[in-house]
């Protein structure tokens, strides 16, 4: 399955992954006009220090100790892509606790949030890939 | 294959789960004494909050029997196994045969003998989808409710019926609330906040007796209800395994959940587990490790090859908006982080991170649980970067890099 890759050589440390992120399924055209005055609440997120940056977001392990500690199903794999409904999220961010990754997070209303790669916004590859001005971010196969 | 899965809960989800990762063919059969659809046990306190609804306890969905062809024995106890002839004795006097069977059962409440208990007309426990039903059913606005217990049923509870009661006061043994997963200042903090929301605590106190609608404390004092939640603690189900398999404070499982009896298997509540954080036995009545242990059992017993060795204490619990997470055993030195009113807590000792209290940020605390896991030499890592701020950028570059660019988990 394809996944999210990052590789920190390249990261510029321009959170425009960030960006992206909280602009992708807004269904809002323009990025700049969406998020202007906006605190963005981004499922991915930089992790900067000392000239040093990367990109975390979610892994979609194989053996996801988010889904299996979820006390409430709300996690649940769907064709390799960990889902989050929304719905079902009672917030007891056991989750947040279980993430080895620091991943997972609430969203603006309390449920969590985390990436899933896109594949609700039916927009093609993820937009942080896309988004990405440095090739820093990739969307592939790894085995 | 015939599989017999005695619990219907998050251990038996798990095993069926993990049986069909392994076997798409087997007969899977679920006996639960409970007349219930799985849910999760947990969420009672958040339905007498109103925040879920029953239909929204469902622990898995609607179709989960039938996508997994599993057969449910609701309203059906266990009441026997013959180890001998491979059998379950049900409580409707039919045998149920098996080729591989899990013990799921549990645990119950402990109710210890209070002098006078059978006095109390209105007496509750607080672990399943028909006591939290009875609980709403017996609560009205101008009832005291005497809770005794303040671990996590106990406050679970109480925040519960906040607002569904006249008055609230909380028990406990222990000098401080959540005694088993709090140390003094933070549970000092949650219990601050309960109190603010109506939450009157008596701790270091014990109930001498009790009197129809009268408790009488150790103190002298005596305490007035209308409803007695009893949240002392819980008690592992091993009956059925009695002469059987080992048991000791649980029922005895290695890391492949097996008992000592021959294709006999148990998970969750009913076992005790290793803790790797503190290397002592436990009961660790938690819904992400019975899961795990669960489906470890099912892959098993499947023929596959799986190891759940990593348990630890865990808990991720919050009180009318305050956050705690904690987790792992709080022996060792102590990192004292209360940054904006957050209060966290790191112990460690021999180069190894042994447990954590996270209370209002929990930002990032699986960083914290992962360390714990993985029991990581703290010497790897860049620690003091780590206490301050959970994140990935604590480990070194070779790590940070298998970590995002290599293979998933």
């Amino acid at each position: 399955m394809k996944r999210i890759y990052v590789n920190e050589k390249w990261c510029l440390g321009c959170h425009l992954c960030e960006y992206y992120c909280a602009f992708a399924g807004t269904n809002e055209k323009d990025i700049a006009r969406a998020l202007k005055d906006v605190k963005i609440s981004p499922r991915i997120k930089i992790e900067e220090r000392d000239g040093i940056s990367f990109a975390v977001a979610c892994r979609h392990c194989r053996e996801p100790l988010c889904v299996k500690g979820c006390i409430t199903g709300a996690l649940t794999i769907i064709d390799g892509v960990i889902t989050v409904n929304k719905d079902q999220c009672v917030r007891c961010y056991t989750c947040i606790l279980c993430c080895p990754f620091g991943a997972i997070a609430p969203s603006n209303d309390g449920a969590v949030q985390k990436c899933e790669l896109c594949v609700k916004t039916n927009e093609g590859d993820p937009a942080c890939v896309r988004g990405c001005p440095n090739g820093a971010i990739v969307f592939e196969e790894r085995g | 294959m015939k599989y017999v899965i005695i619990g219907n809960s998050a251990a038996g989800v798990g095993a069926v789960e993990g049986i069909r990762q392994m076997d798409r063919q087997g007969e899977i059969t679920l006996v639960t004494d409970e007349p219930h659809h799985t849910y999760s046990r947990p969420l009672i306190s958040y339905l007498l909050r109103g925040k879920v609804t029953e239909e929204k306890m469902k622990y898995r969905g609607d179709g989960f029997y039938a996508d997994n062809h599993c057969t449910l024995l609701g309203n059906i106890a266990a009441t026997g196994i013959n180890a001998k002839a491979k059998r379950v004795a049900l409580s409707d006097g039919s045998q149920l045969p098996y080729d591989k069977l899990l013990v799921a059962a549990g645990s119950s409440a402990l109710v210890p003998p209070f002098e006078g208990l059978d006095t109390v007309q209105c007496a509750h426990t607080f672990m399943s989808l028909d006591d939290a039903r009875r609980l709403r059913d017996a609560l009205a606005p101008n009832k005291n409710v005497l809770i005794i217990g303040a671990g996590l049923i106990g406050m679970k509870c109480a925040e519960g019926i906040l607002g569904r009661a006249a008055h609230i006061t909380a028990l406990d043994l222990a000098p401080r609330v959540l005694p088993s997963i709090l140390d003094d200042d933070g549970a000092k903090l949650v219990q601050n906040h309960l109190e603010t929301k109506g939450v009157e605590f008596r701790l270091s106190r014990s109930v001498k007796s009790f009197d129809s609608t009268v408790a009488v404390l150790d103190s002298g004092e005596k305490i007035g209800f209308d409803i007695l939640v009893l949240a002392v603690g819980v008690r592992p189900n091993t009956a059925l395994l009695k002469d059987i398999a080992d048991i000791d404070r649980g029922i005895v499982i290695n890391e492949k959940s097996e008992t000592t009896a021959r294709d006999i298997y148990a998970a969750g509540d009913c076992t005790q587990t290793l803790d790797i954080s503190s290397g002592q036995k436990k009961i660790m009545a938690l819904l992400p490790n019975a899961y795990m242990q669960g489906e470890c059992a099912g892959i098993n017993m499947a023929g596959g090859q799986k190891v759940f060795d990593r348990a630890i204490p865990m808990n991720a619990v919050g009180f009318c908006g305050l956050y705690t997470i904690t987790a792992g055993n709080y022996a060792g030195d102590v990192y004292a982080g209360n940054e904006n009113g957050n209060y966290k807590r790191l112990f460690y000792s021999d180069n190894k991170l042994n447990g954590y209290i996270l209370i209002g940020n929990i930002d990032k605390a699986g960083i914290y649980t992962g360390l714990i896991r993985d029991r990581t030499s703290l010497d790897t890592i860049d620690f003091a970067l780590v206490c301050e701020k959970p994140g990935l950028m604590a480990f070194g570059k070779e790590d940070r890099k298998a970590k995002l660019g290599g293979e998933a988990g």
